[in-house]
Parts: C-alpha cells; structure tokens; sequence
C-alpha cells in the first residue's frame, strides 16, 4: 500500500472522527470545529489521492480544488463563529436546544 | 475515552450521555470501514488529469499548473468562490457591530512585533503572489498572508479610519470579485466566452486578477477577525 | 449547433445578480432600485436563455473554451430551464414583496440594508447551480445558497431565528461535507468532475457505492426529507417573511434538483430496493409533515411543516422511475414554490397586520385582509391539488405514473396528503373568519405585500391551467431520458 493511501484513510479517518464529535458534542464551538476536521479530512482525501502519479509531479486539480475549499470552509467558520456568539448573547448559552419532537 | 457513569444527567463535559454516543460510534466505526474500502479499491494509478492540464499549460498564461487550474481552466469555480468569502463577510455584517473590545495596551513585545512583522508580512504577500506564476503560491496563499498583518494590526489596537471604513473599505472588499468578474465579461465581445483569455493577455490578466484577488482576500480575512461591521464616520 | 449567439444567456443569468450583490453592497442606499432593476434584468435574460433553449434546443457553454474535462460547463436543457424559471417568476416576486416588507415606517433601515445583496447572492447561487454541469462546480454554488440562506435567516434577529440559523448552518456544512466527500471519491476514480463524462465512465464498483451513498445522504439531508428535516421548521418559520417564502420555495429543491441529476445520470443502476427507500421516506414525510402541520399553534410553524410534507411528494417518483412520474414530481416542484411563496408572503402579511401569527387569534382577519387570505385560500388550492390547480395536475401525472409502474399504492399517499392539507387549510381559513377573545391592535399592511401574494397565488392556479406549456419545455434535451417514453 502506497502512502497516497495511507493518507487517504487518515483523511477518512478524520471525516468519521469529526462527524463523531459533531453528534456527540452539544457546545457549539466545539460542533464548528468538528465540521472542520471533517473538512479537513476529506482535503486530505483529495489531495493524497492526487499523488498516485508513480513520482511524476501530482494532478494539479485537486489541490486547486482543496484551495477552493479551504476559502469555502474559512468563510463558512468565520460565518459560524460570529453566529454563536449571537446565539450566545441572545440565549445565554453557546449551545442549541435540545429538539423536542420536532 | 472515560468512562464515568452518571446516568441522569443530560449533558457531562458538554457531551451527551454515554448510551447516546455508543451507537453513533459503533455506526460511525462502521461508516469508517465502508469508506476506507471505498478507498483501497481505486485503482493504485491515476493521473487524473494531470495529462491535458500538462499539454495546455503553455496557453493558461502561467507555468504553475496549480495556478492554472485555479486562475484559468476553473477560473469560474475560483470565481464563485470570491463570491463565497464576500458573502460570509456580508453575513458577519448583517449580524451586527464589531464587538468593543476593552481598550488595553498591547504590551511592548507585541507592539514592537507588529511593528517589524507588519511591513515584512506585506512584503511576502507580495512575494508570493509574483511567484505564484511558476511556484506555489499564488493569490490565496498571499491573500492570508496578507491577513495575518491585519490581523496583527488589529490586535495592537489598531483601527481603520472611520473617514475609509465606509465605501472605500466596501470596494476594496469587492475588489477581487469585480475585476474578476469585469474581465471574464469584458473577454465576451472580444469574440471568446466567459473567461476565455488570449494566449497572449493571459499571464497579465490572471496576476491583474490575482493582484485584487489578493488585496480582497487579506482584507475581508481581516474583517472577518473583527466579528462584525466596522463604526463608519456619519455618513457611508 | 455550431452557431454561437452574440449574447451569452446562460452567462448572463449568472453574472447579473453577482453584479446586482456588488452594487447593493456598495451603495446600501440605492440597494431598492438596483435590486430591483437587477431582478428584472434575470427575469429577461432568463427568458431570452427560454428562447433560445427552445430555438436551438439544450446548450452547453464551455466556460473560458476549455470544455470539459479540463474546464467547467454550463449546461441548459428543459429541466434546467424550467429550474431557472421557478426562481424567476418566485424571486421576481418575492423582490417586490421585499420592496413592501423590509421598508414598512417602522421596520429598521439596517435590515433592508443587508437583505438586497444577500438575495441576489443567493439568487445568483441558485442559477449558477441550475446551470451547472460540474459536480465540484455545484459543491460550490451549494456552498453559496447555504451560506447566503443561513445569514437571511438570521437577519429576523431574536433567539428563534437565530438558534434556526445556527443548526440550518451546521446541517447545511455538514450535508455539503458528505457531498464534497462524494465528489472527492468520483473523481479520484474516474478523472473527471463532468456529469456527462462520469456518465459514460461510471460504472457499479465500491468507490460508487460510497459516492452514491455520501453524497444522497448530503443531498437528502439539505432537501430535508424525512426523517432529516429536523432543522426546517425552526429555520424557515423563524425567517422574516420573504426569506421564508424563497427558503421553501427555492433553496431546498436546489438540493433535489442536483439530487435528480445525479440519480438520473451518474447513478442510474441505483437498486430498486434504494429507490423503494426514498420513496417510502417521502410518502412517511407526507403523512409525518401534513399531521404536525394540523396540529402547529402558529401559522408559519404550519406552513412551515407543509413544506416537509410537500417535499415528500417528490421523492414519490424514484420508486416509479418513468418519465411521467419525474415529470409530476417536477410539477409538483413548480406549483409548491409558487404556491408556498404565496402562502409565506400571506403569513407575513398577518403577522404583520395583528403582530402575530397564532391560528387561534386571527380574529375575523377576512375582513381586514380580504386580498390576503384569498391568496392563502388560492394557494391552500394548488397544495391540496385541487382542480384546475398547478397542484391537481402534478398529483393527476403522479397517480397516472403510479398506476402505469403497477404500483397503485402510492396513490393513496396522494389522496392522504390532499386530506390532510386540506384539514389544516380549512383549519386557518375557519380562524379567519371567528372573532376570537382578545381583539388586538392592527396596523395597515402595504398594499405591494397584499398584491404580490394574491398574484403568485393566481399564478399557482394558472400553471393548473396552462400546464401543457411548462410540460413541453421540460421535455427539451429530454432530461428523464427517451428510452422509456410515451
């Protein structure tokens, strides 16, 4: 096995433990980090397979698509963060409420 | 992971209770395995397209082909994605003002820091933009580069005039998108299609691209630290 | 085929509204006019791509003239087009209905101010994702929608909306994850983001499973079909009015509508048992959405849950799988926007009429909003699928698939969900004519904001009427393939 695949299965290593972390922790801060880590592991899926070009330069388009995402997922964090602390402020807590059969 | 049993209360550490992250972890463990199956049986070589980005890169205007990808042959999902940094600006903003931050001095080590690394950072900014072109580097990379001086500026107390924190601030924000979106249309009536470069204008138009992009992209990133609308002088 | 307009349609479509957001952030005090120039601008250019997609039938446009695989392309046929449509004739509308809305004497300058560049943001993702031919390419504008939704939400301020805007983000990232994983796997396996290349090179292999089933879930899960719709409710009934109404009329059946191309393209070997599946889970959402909507206390709740309900419908065509079932269902996607635009904008009329939303206080609201609650009962009509409604004729061509798939059932469903939307519709439109306890103070509602909802109301009961017009575009490129046809 490659070491292109073995970052691969990180990445999917990473996408599970954060989707992990997502459902079994309530503080939102720490939920918004958890989308990250899930970002972050599916980039390194994209990039790590883009290297299996047997030592020639790597296929540039995922990286370009990962630079992409990351700006997608920067922005989107940035969104996140200032929306807590105005779900903070309004209700006291950085935490949403638990769903009552909705 | 611990295990410390007390069954009534709702949340422990901010987590759910144990019996409620069992399943999502036996299911989730289960998901992991799928996937990295998935993964393993993707054939051991692939060039993806490696191949056609390699024999058109002579006519993209620049040698690196990462840069390529992004500036040219994807230019429009680069182009989207100048939309998508804009818009999380534009939905900090709409949330509200800037949060006052307690007016405390910096301290001597961080004052004397900005003040070396401020004009250094936006020196490799600008490095890494020009290199872009045949290296890594490039517009984002630059971009941030370019954020982390604002950011770093932010942090000494520093503030934008309320005299430039109105429409100037708000064009130099838009910068990027536009000039990105000006040329890719400008380039219709000169008989291609939307960001369709000539050969012969494309390495100037995607470092004209790249050059807004760049200013764009720091400034917004340094907004976006602010958390929210800067004061503006009494009129905008 | 080979001749190439002066004027790019398609192109169009895409920039003017990015255009329109760049100039009503830049001058905030002008955003009225330019949104509302812009707007007309889509309306134009997206009839002209009409004209041209019905001259010349499907386009595609290679983007900067790579052509796929190395570039992007955009990609026009029926289906497509009628997409753009919806979100035409819906955001024309619902940019006037803004116009009333955001700038009542009392309503705060601030919001107005966000709004415009927010909804043309959104509206610019919506055509860009409509047009696009590119599975990366559509992450992308996903990401945009999402984005630009959460933060109108977000704009009614408060604890509710707030807190929906927070959990609709966290969905709308993490459904975008799984889709992006998707794409990641897709394309490491088969060299290409196109949708027509993976088309010819896909073929069933674990690497698709994975993707099918990550990015379905994604999918699934932004669409909120039951039982993933946990966050809409909260989310589009805690939005100001026009933000409700562009929410379930046209943010969640982006995600379907990327969903049925991927179905129908790329996973056409998707087993039986997975379109049995997803169409159980929406005549469950049906059933589901029409009881929790009887039994909401506040008006937009209700709405809000008929939407959940409404959106079950359209899974219904995945277990017929033929051509008349994918129309109904696309049918039934029109009628429930214009429909649903309608019903939100009624909603914010009465809320903003008495100062709240609750079904039991709507104490005699007929005689004070005659216009109002005949466009709620206009669109109450095309949701229950009612003749001559654009709603009748959707449910008519599903039950017409269903009995053509041998699989008469799903039928029933139809019938029950008629039911039980007609129960609620008639449950409001009692209230509104009872004169309750506690007699409230009113203010005057705008007469654009009454106007706007009677005619997208009318429009729903039109598309009833001229249906053979829409059905003949959707037939252009023949989306739903031509094998199984007639």
């Amino acid at each position: 096995m490659s070491s292109a695949f073995l970052y691969a299965l990180v990445g999917v290593g990473l996408f599970t433990l954060g989707l992990y972390a997502l459902i079994v922790h309530t503080h939102l801060l720490r939920k918004i980090l958890a989308i990250n880590v899930m970002a972050s592991g599916v980039f390194l899926v994209l990039v790590a397979l883009a290297a299996r070009t047997q030592g020639a330069t790597p296929d540039p388009v995922p990286h370009a698509m990962v630079i992409t995402g990351i700006v997608v997922a920067v922005s989107a964090t940035a969104l996140a963060l200032a929306l807590m602390l105005r779900v903070r402020a309004e209700t006291g807590r950085a935490e949403l409420a638990e769903e009552s059969q909705e | 992971m611990k295990k410390t049993r007390k069954p009534k209360s709702i949340t422990e550490n901010g987590k759910k209770p144990a019996q409620f992250r069992l399943l999502p972890a036996v299911l989730l463990s289960a998901l992991a395995v799928g996937l990295g199956y998935a993964v393993l049986s993707l054939p051991s070589q692939a060039s993806g397209l490696s191949e056609p980005v390699a024999a058109n890169l002579e006519s993209s205007g620049v040698s690196n082909p990462v840069t390529a990808v992004l500036l040219n042959f994807r230019g429009y999902d680069t182009l989207l994605e100048l939309g998508v940094l804009l818009l999380a600006l534009l939905g900090v903003w709409s949330l509200g003002a800037a949060p006052k931050r307690r007016e405390s001095s910096p301290g001597l080590v961080l004052e004397m820091l900005s003040r070396l690394l401020v004009p250094l950072l936006i020196l490799v900014a600008g490095y890494l933009l020009w290199i872009g072109v045949h290296a890594p580097g490039g517009a984002f990379q630059a971009g941030s580069v370019l954020a982390t001086a604002g950011v770093l500026s932010l942090l000494t107390g520093w503030r934008l005039d309320t005299r430039f924190s109105g429409l100037p601030l708000r064009i130099t924000l838009v910068a990027g998108l536009g000039v990105f979106v000006v040329v890719g249309i400008v380039l219709i009536p000169m008989g291609g299609r939307l960001l369709a470069y000539p050969p012969s204008f494309a390495g100037a138009l995607i470092l004209l691209i790249e050059a807004a992009a760049t200013l764009s992209i720091g400034i917004t990133l340094a907004a976006l630290f602010l958390g929210g609308r800067p004061e503006t002088g009494g009129h905008s | 085929m080979s001749y190439v307009p002066d004027i790019h349609w398609g192109v169009m479509v895409i920039v003017l509204p990015l255009a329109g957001a760049v100039c009503c952030f830049l001058w905030p005090r002008r955003a009225v006019p330019l949104g509302l120039v812009t707007a007309l601008g889509i309306v134009a250019c997206v009839a002209g791509l009409g004209w041209q997609v019905v001259e010349q039938g499907a386009q595609r446009y290679a983007v900067g003239g790579w052509g796929a695989p190395l570039g992007i392309d955009l990609y026009a046929d029926g289906l497509s087009l009628l997409m753009l449509m919806v979100a035409a004739v819906a955001g024309l509308g619902i940019s006037v209905y803004s116009c009333g809305y955001f700038h009542r004497p009392d309503a705060k300058r601030d919001k107005a101010k966000h709004f415009w560049p927010l909804w043309m943001f959104l509206w610019a993702a919506l055509n860009a994702l409509f047009l696009s031919a590119d599975i990366f390419n559509l992450y992308v504008t996903l990401e945009l929608l999402g984005l630009a939704a959460v933060a109108l939400v977000a704009l009614a301020g408060g604890a509710d909306a707030l807190t929906g805007a927070m959990r609709y983000l966290l969905v709308s990232l993490l459904g975008s994850l799984f889709y992006l994983l998707g794409v990641a796997l897709l394309y490491h396996g088969f060299g290409s983001v196109d949708i027509t290349l993976l088309a010819e090179r896909v073929e069933p292999s674990p690497v698709v499973w994975a993707a099918m089933g990550l990015m379905v879930t994604g999918l699934l899960l932004k669409t909120a079909l039951f039982p993933l719709h946990f966050w809409l409710p909260s989310a589009h009934a805690s939005a100001p009015a026009p933000v409700s109404a562009l929410l379930s009329a046209l943010v969640v059946k982006a995600s379907f509508y990327i969903l049925l191309r991927l179905w129908l393209e790329i996973f056409p070997f998707a087993n039986a048992a997975l379109a049995q599946l997803l169409g159980l889970l929406g005549a469950a959402a049906v059933l589901w959405g029409g009881f929790q909507a009887l039994f909401q206390a506040r008006l937009k709740m209700l709405i809000a849950y008929s939407t959940v309900a409404q959106l079950g419908y359209l899974f219904l065509a995945f277990p017929l799988a033929n051509v008349i079932g994918w129309t109904g269902a696309l049918y039934m996607l029109l009628s429930h926007a214009v429909a649903k635009t309608a019903m939100f904008m009624a909603a914010g009329n009465i809320l903003y009429f008495g100062g709240h939303d609750r079904i039991v206080d709507l104490d005699r609201v007929v005689q004070r909003l005659p216009l109002t609650i005949t466009a709620f009962a206009l669109a109450g009509v095309s949701i229950m699928g009612l003749p001559p409604s654009g709603g009748f004729i959707a449910k008519w061509l599903l039950l017409e698939a269903a009995i053509r798939a041998a699989q008469w059932w799903w039928g029933g469903i139809l019938i029950l969900g008629g039911l039980l939307s007609a129960a609620w519709v008639f449950k409001v439109v009692g209230y509104a004519f009872t004169q309750s306890e506690v007699p409230h103070e009113t203010r005057t509602v705008p007469a654009s904001m009454e106007w706007t909802a009677l005619v997208m109301a009318v429009v729903a009961i039109l598309l009833g009427l001229f249906a053979p017009w829409p059905l003949a575009l959707l037939e252009i490129g023949s989306p739903f393939g031509r094998e199984n046809a007639g």
